[in-house]
């Protein structure tokens, strides 16, 4: 049997369910691209369920409980001088990841152009919005500490509240932190040639782009559930 | 496409990039108007999967990618719906418990927390 063979030495995909029975019995490389990238995906699917356990757990525990659950648009409100603006600081944070997002797409996209300066300098971009949301996070933390938030209580109400904010929060920050070095080793290895010795292949770009893209999804989740509902 | 290494127009990007914005400051209005009931849940859970969408198809590239890859990974999370189902059952079950048990009443007005 001869299949057709794209460049990257992976078989053409037949179209529809075909393909995916090709794929799989293949006997060799089954997604078609670099094990690294599978790799990737295979983790970052493993981590999709981590952090469904902690918001599940979150939805549980906020059902289950009988006290007033606090309200996270007053206790996330923050005052510029005059009146607090309800949740104004998540909402900054968001918009910092979205713009982090923004630019490792570019730089994903300039990697597989093999243009290193702007690839250098969009992932060191991504990686200081990356750093500004950690410290962002950080201030908040800070705040609600202040303010005598616990994992074990807090003055507005349902106990688990604070049980639920540190873990998902912190776990996601983890996250953030370590997609942080994880890009400025891959931006600094692009900018001195790491990966021309090694065949000019700059798929790690991409590989790190998927890990920040999907610090960037949870993100969008945790919003919705934990700050918004 | 995919075997090309995911080269694909900047102008796509753009565009995303912009509507993830757009969504985003929706999803933040939702918030800032006060909204409330069914119809906050409906635009959070609206925004947020139009978000989500945007980000695994166009970013991380997986509308370009095999379709052994897609159900590979897109399937098994389908299993956390079951999950949720299950936790919110047994979240109502607990709640009855405690408010037949200890007599605690979740029916009284949320009293704003004040800081």
């Amino acid at each position: 049997m001869s299949e057709a063979v794209l460049s990257s030495g992976a078989a053409v995909e037949a179209p529809g369910t075909k393909g995916v029975m090709d794929d799989f019995s293949r006997d060799k490389q089954v997604f078609g691209m670099p094990w690294g990238k599978a790799m990737m995906w295979i983790f970052l699917l493993s981590d999709t369920f981590i952090f469904s356990c902690f918001l599940v757990s979150y939805m549980m525990v906020r059902i289950s409980t009988t006290d007033p659950w606090p309200i996270p648009s007053e206790v996330f409100a923050l005052s510029f001088g005059g009146d607090p603006i309800p949740l104004i600081l998540i909402a900054i944070m968001t918009f910092i990841l979205i713009t982090s997002s923004g630019t490792m797409a570019m730089a994903v996209n300039m990697g597989y152009r093999k243009d290193r300066s702007k690839t250098f300098w969009l992932m060191l971009a991504t990686a200081v919005l990356g750093a500004s949301f950690v410290g962002m996070q950080a201030f908040e933390w800070t705040k609600l500490i202040m303010e005598g938030v616990r994992p074990w209580g807090n003055p507005f109400g349902a106990a688990q509240f604070g049980s639920s904010f540190f873990m998902i929060t912190g776990f996601h920050g983890m996250h953030v932190s370590a997609g942080v070095i994880y890009l400025l080793v891959v931006a600094f290895r692009v900018k001195n040639g790491f990966y021309e010795k090694r065949g000019g292949n700059y798929e790690i770009v991409e590989i790190a782009g998927l890990y920040w893209h999907f610090v960037d999804l949870v993100w969008v989740f945790i919003f919705a559930f934990f700050y918004l509902w | 496409m995919a075997e090309e290494g995911q080269q694909h127009p900047i102008k796509i990007y753009l565009w995303i990039w912009l509507l993830l914005f757009v969504v985003s400051f929706f999803s933040y209005m939702v918030d800032y108007l006060q909204f409330q009931g069914a119809l906050r849940w409906t635009l959070i859970l609206v925004f947020m999967f139009v978000k989500a969408g945007f980000i695994v198809a166009i970013f991380m590239h997986m509308q370009w990618e095999r379709l052994a890859l897609k159900l590979a990974i897109l399937g098994p999370p389908v299993a956390i719906l079951v999950l949720i189902w299950l936790m919110s059952y047994e979240g109502f079950y607990i709640e009855d418990s405690r408010v037949e048990y200890y007599g605690e009443s979740t029916m009284e007005p949320q009293t704003p927390a004040h800081h």
